[in-house]
């Protein structure tokens, strides 16, 4: 079901004024109903709270929860990142001003006709593919019937009977903070279909405007099987979908612009019964954050109702997850099975696959997700090492550049996780912002190791090149930060820090011994850091324990 | 006399006195090929305005001052353009002329009537409806661009009516060609509504195959059903206007990627002079056709039409389409299903007009109920109907079984046969609103072409004999069925039919008056 947030209020009470307000210049169309209700009906419904404070609220619900089991399902809509919509040559800029890309295709005027972009399909098979899935090889679009102001035909092209994909799963591995472990969730089915526009409420709520810019992007819908059990396993069956189109380059799978839009169904169930509860249908979930805690909600909800004997008001719902005041309320009934007359789409033929095409994409397809975690795994990194570098597409990218230079794999994972990591954090950047190249540092590491430079000073070049990129070489060359191997020049520096220190010499040899971290210092700052340390401690020592 | 004013031109009066078909223009010599002006109208204008006998503001002017002489009796035109615009364009073309370019496309100053549900940029496009009043889309049709690229001078025509039947809809683009306001005209054809008027009226009625000419710009009814087809005093100016629009249009997924023959090429090569030009030809005669139901007269006509055939050498036999009477419900099933959801669009909220309303869905009520005619209504309820949960097996599944059923034994026909002929209609022309409190006897009427558009098939209708009509003879069209995409053999058959016919004329005596 394709679904936004507005297009789901069916039952949105617009009001219209007789001055209800047509623009029409160059083909940019403004419709605006205007309305006196304030709000959607949800504000008038009572919601189903418990009188107990939320924390000994949570602790009740925890010692219930372990007598019952949840069952948690996601329809997932995923917005393709094609150059152009599904069915005409609009392209699609997120916040581009209203109506500024749209057409008579995409605004459904009378007489114009779908044809179909063929990088939906493609896209469509590649996240097939990636969620393991059997392809249909002959599909075909259908209409799916309703009236809503955002839908400008009164039908949406999606695929109802016949997806291009049915029957995957997906492999993930929980964080290891969360208590770790893997899983394996199925895919009941991909299809694809269009997007519809948006409503733009007035601030005070008395007339809407249509816009219908996202009118026609192509979505690929994936439902997932029932599988889930808790809102940890549902947001990171979410962030896994994130990553698979992000690896795949079929979406950019932003939450917060809607690229990415998760709709969960939560019931809940005594252990060891067989039958279904009743579900909840949770929306309004902007990041996976949100799919967590609305979901541990709502186990909370349903499971304390259970117990108390109210099992019969958890009804078949719509709730709104509220981010502020961190609860679901009711948005609206289900009013039975909404019928959508769907029919095969007269005006498209039907999808046609060839397994050369399929076999081409499959052999096109990039490392994904899965197989990355299991290649770092058995490279012998940690698993919170593995889920650092294989999650983020162009970390794991990074990290494998790096690699392929012949740097060290652990130290290169370190580095990226300690120091990158955190410049990348404190700065708001992505790695690809950053300048400093894979290759780079692949080269500092050697430099490291080879002992030409320290890693004190490996870290301060680190930080240049991030800045200001360059090459290692370049650096060390211009800052002349070249490592001090040679004994007889460090053990001059010694003597001297040594000499002009005779009371800090005294107490040391009176047994004060920790004063050699003083001297190391001295040294070190003597020799502008680039006295090799193992050199500098061991001659140090030397000199400190020689006249004893 | 006062002819009627809707859409089914019934009480034409018709007589078979022969009268020159192109007096308006000075006789023109015959060009290379065969072809000879007399049988066509383009022609017949690309002669007179290469030998600059006539310049094409000239021929503007005689359509205009016939279209005034006319008009207040039939009101075809719903938006005739202005003056000014066609005048214009001719000026330009014979500008061309006057400059010695001899580059002019096929259409030059052929005035093109268009049914007003396919979309003109400079006029106003409502498919003859309320819901869609005044409006103005902002692109031509793909057929619209095409004629223009050609030359063509584009005028709309009456309407699609939404309050109407669209079994015999393109009755205005019929009636405009009969009455001669313009040259050739384009109408659409769901399930008969080219073949249908052009029995009734006399013309050339011709539908080609599903996915032949590009939809982009019809105003959409039955998606699946819906064709553009053309209405024409000749079979030749058939040719030449269907060849203009036809071919692969990337704006319709469903528009064919096959070639387009030069169907006048095929016309032109024959030798109408040949005592048996057709010889050899399998004809079979759609025997189901030709039963009960089917007006006597009609029946004569149709049996005439056949022995004029056999005596053109061709081989005539009866042929069975089993499947053919279910056709009918199979139709009108999936032509209101698809309808129902083609004009879900008409809601008011972006175009057309917007009932005043309080609340969401009271506007997409009011704004339906005071756009949309009762016989539209009811097909949405029954489309509506048909497409509903634990419905639509029972119905519109079983509609696609019957319409399979439908396309095999057509198949099955024309594998033993070059052409299969019926009548187009099983009666000559009925009175406006006598069939308005029956409708299953008005869909009844549908019965002979309803079929065609279910196997996607190419047909044309030519007029070939009268039946009487109270105080007058109404003409009565012969439906000649051909295999998908082999346009070009109707043609030739139905263009060679057309010269043959002896002693009949099809111009309605009203605008024989106005041309004299």
């Amino acid at each position: 079901m394709a679904s936004s947030l507005f297009r789901n209020f069916q039952t949105y009470p617009l009001l219209l004024s007789p001055s209800a307000l047509f623009r029409r210049n160059n083909g940019v169309l403004f419709c605006t109903l205007n309305s006196t209700t304030q709000t959607a009906t949800q504000e008038k419904q009572p919601s189903v709270q418990t009188k107990v404070s939320p924390q000994s609220k949570v602790k009740t619900v925890d010692k219930l929860l372990k007598d019952y089991e949840a069952i948690i399902g996601i329809e997932t809509h995923v917005q393709l990142s094609t150059l152009t919509k599904a069915f005409c040559g609009c392209p699609y800029n997120y916040g581009a001003q209203p109506n500024t890309t749209i057409c008579p295709i995409c605004m459904g005027l009378p007489g114009t006709l779908p044809v179909l972009n063929s990088k939906v399909i493609e896209f469509a098979v590649k996240l097939g593919l990636a969620l393991n899935c059997k392809l249909s090889l002959s599909s075909k679009f259908d209409r799916k019937q309703y009236f809503y102001p955002d839908l400008p035909k009164g039908y949406q092209i999606s695929q109802f009977d016949i997806p291009i994909a049915t029957g995957g799963y997906v492999d993930l591995d929980l964080p290891v903070e969360f208590g770790g472990g893997h899983r394996k969730f199925g895919i009941t089915r991909v299809h694809m279909e269009e997007d519809a526009g948006k409503l733009l409420h007035s601030g005070n709520g008395s007339y809407s405007q249509v816009d219908l810019n996202r009118a026609g992007v192509p979505l690929l819908e994936i439902v997932s099987e029932p599988d889930m059990r808790s809102g940890i396993e549902a947001a990171e069956y979410a962030a896994e979908l994130q990553r698979v189109v992000r690896f795949l380059g079929v979406s950019n799978g932003n939450m917060q612009e809607g690229s990415l839009r998760c709709d969960v169904n939560v019931s809940i169930r005594p252990l060891g019964q067989v039958e279904f509860g009743t579900k909840v249908e949770i929306k309004n979930l902007n990041s996976f954050a949100a799919i967590n805690r609305a979901i541990d909600f709502e186990i909370s909800r349903q499971v304390h109702l259970h117990s108390q004997g109210q099992g019969d008001s958890i009804i078949q719902e719509t709730r709104l997850w509220e981010e502020g005041a961190q609860r679901t309320v009711t948005m609206r009934k289900k009013e039975g099975l909404a019928d959508y007359r769907y029919f095969p789409e007269p005006d498209l033929p039907g999808v046609l696959l060839t397994e050369e095409y399929v076999d081409s994409i499959r052999t096109s397809l990039p490392e994904l997700p899965e197989m990355k975690r299991r290649r770092y795994e058995d490279m012998g990194l940690s698993m919170q090492d593995v889920l650092f570098l294989a999650n983020d597409k162009n970390v794991a990218e990074f990290f494998d550049a790096t690699v392929a230079k012949g740097a060290d794999m652990k130290l290169a994972a370190n580095w990226i996780m300690g120091d990158i990591a955190a410049y990348i954090n404190n700065e708001k950047v992505s790695i690809n912002d950053i300048k400093l190249k894979p290759e780079e540092l692949a080269e500092l590491i050697a430099s490291i190791k080879g002992g030409t430079i320290s890693g004190k000073i490996g870290k301060e070049i680190l930080f240049e090149l991030i800045a200001k990129g360059g090459t290692v070489k370049g650096v060390i060359k211009e800052k002349d930060l070249v490592q001090i191997t040679d004994p007889a020049e460090i053990e001059k520096m010694v003597d001297k820090v040594v000499s002009e220190n005779p009371k800090q010499l005294e107490q040391y040899r009176a047994g004060k011994t920790k004063l050699q971290g003083f001297f190391a210092g001295q040294v070190m700052k003597a020799s502008k850091g680039k006295a090799n340390p193992v050199l500098l401690n061991k001659i140090l020592q030397e000199k400190l324990n020689a006249k004893n | 006399m006062v002819l009627s004013t809707a859409m089914k031109p019934s009480k034409y009066l018709f007589s078979c006195r022969r009268i020159h078909h192109h007096h308006h223009f000075p006789s023109v010599m015959t060009i290379n090929a065969n072809l000879s002006s007399s049988q066509s109208q383009i022609l017949s204008i690309r002669e007179s305005l290469l030998s600059r006998q006539v310049s094409a503001t000239q021929i503007v002017e005689s359509y205009l001052t016939r279209f005034s002489l006319t008009e207040p009796h039939l009101h075809s035109f719903l938006h005739f353009c202005d003056d000014s615009i066609l005048k214009q364009q001719a000026q330009d073309l014979d500008d061309k002329i006057q400059k010695g370019e001899e580059n002019l496309g096929p259409l030059a100053g052929v005035l093109v009537g268009v049914k007003d549900n396919i979309c003109t940029a400079d006029m106003p496009s409502t498919a003859g409806s309320r819901i869609l009043q005044n409006y103005r889309p902002p692109f031509d049709a793909s057929v619209v661009r095409r004629i223009r690229e050609l030359g063509g001078i584009v005028c709309t025509v009456n309407p699609w009516d939404l309050s109407r039947v669209p079994g015999g809809s393109s009755g205005g683009s019929a009636a405009a060609v009969s009455a001669r306001q313009c040259t050739v005209s384009l109408g659409s054809d769901t399930g008969g509504s080219v073949r249908q008027p052009a029995s009734f009226c006399g013309v050339v009625g011709f539908k080609p195959t599903y996915g032949r000419v590009s939809r982009y710009g019809l105003m959409a009814y039955a998606s699946s059903l819906d064709v553009i087809g053309c209405f024409s005093t000749s079979v030749v100016d058939s040719a030449i206007l269907l060849h203009a629009i036809s071919g692969h249009d990337p704006l319709d997924a469903t528009s064919s990627k096959r070639g387009v023959p030069d169907f006048t090429s095929h016309i032109s090569s024959i030798n109408i002079m040949h005592s048996k030009p057709l010889k050899g030809l399998r004809v079979g005669l759609i025997s189901e056709t030709m039963k009960d139901g089917v007006d006597y007269g009609v029946k004569s006509a149709i049996t005439a039409a056949a022995s004029h055939l056999q005596d053109l050498g061709c081989i005539i036999s009866e042929v069975s389409l089993p499947s053919f009477s279910l056709g009918l419900p199979a139709y009108y099933i999936l032509a209101s299903s698809e309808s129902s959801s083609n004009l879900a669009r008409y809601d008011g909220v972006r175009y057309g007009n917007q009932a005043l309303s309080t609340e969401l869905n009271a506007l997409y009520e009011d704004s339906r109920a005071k756009g949309f005619g009762s016989e539209v209504k009811m097909r949405i309820l029954m489309g509506a109907y048909a497409l509903s949960a634990g419905y639509y097996d029972a119905y519109y599944k079983r509609a696609q079984q019957v319409r399979t059923l439908i396309r095999r034994s057509f198949s099955a026909a024309l594998d033993n046969n070059d052409i299969l002929i019926s009548p187009a209609a099983p009666s000559a022309a009925y009175k406006i609103g006598e069939k308005k409190n029956d409708p299953l006897a008005m869909y009844a009427g549908d019965i002979m072409t309803v079929n065609v558009n279910l196997a996607g098939l190419p047909a044309l209708v030519v007029p070939c004999g009268f039946v009487e009509g109270g105080p007058t003879v109404l003409p009565v069209g012969l439906q000649m069925i051909g295999a998908a995409f082999e346009e070009d053999k109707l043609l030739k058959v139905g263009h060679i039919f057309e010269q043959t016919l002896q002693g009949c004329s099809f111009v309605p005596p009203l605008v024989a008056t106005a041309l004299s």
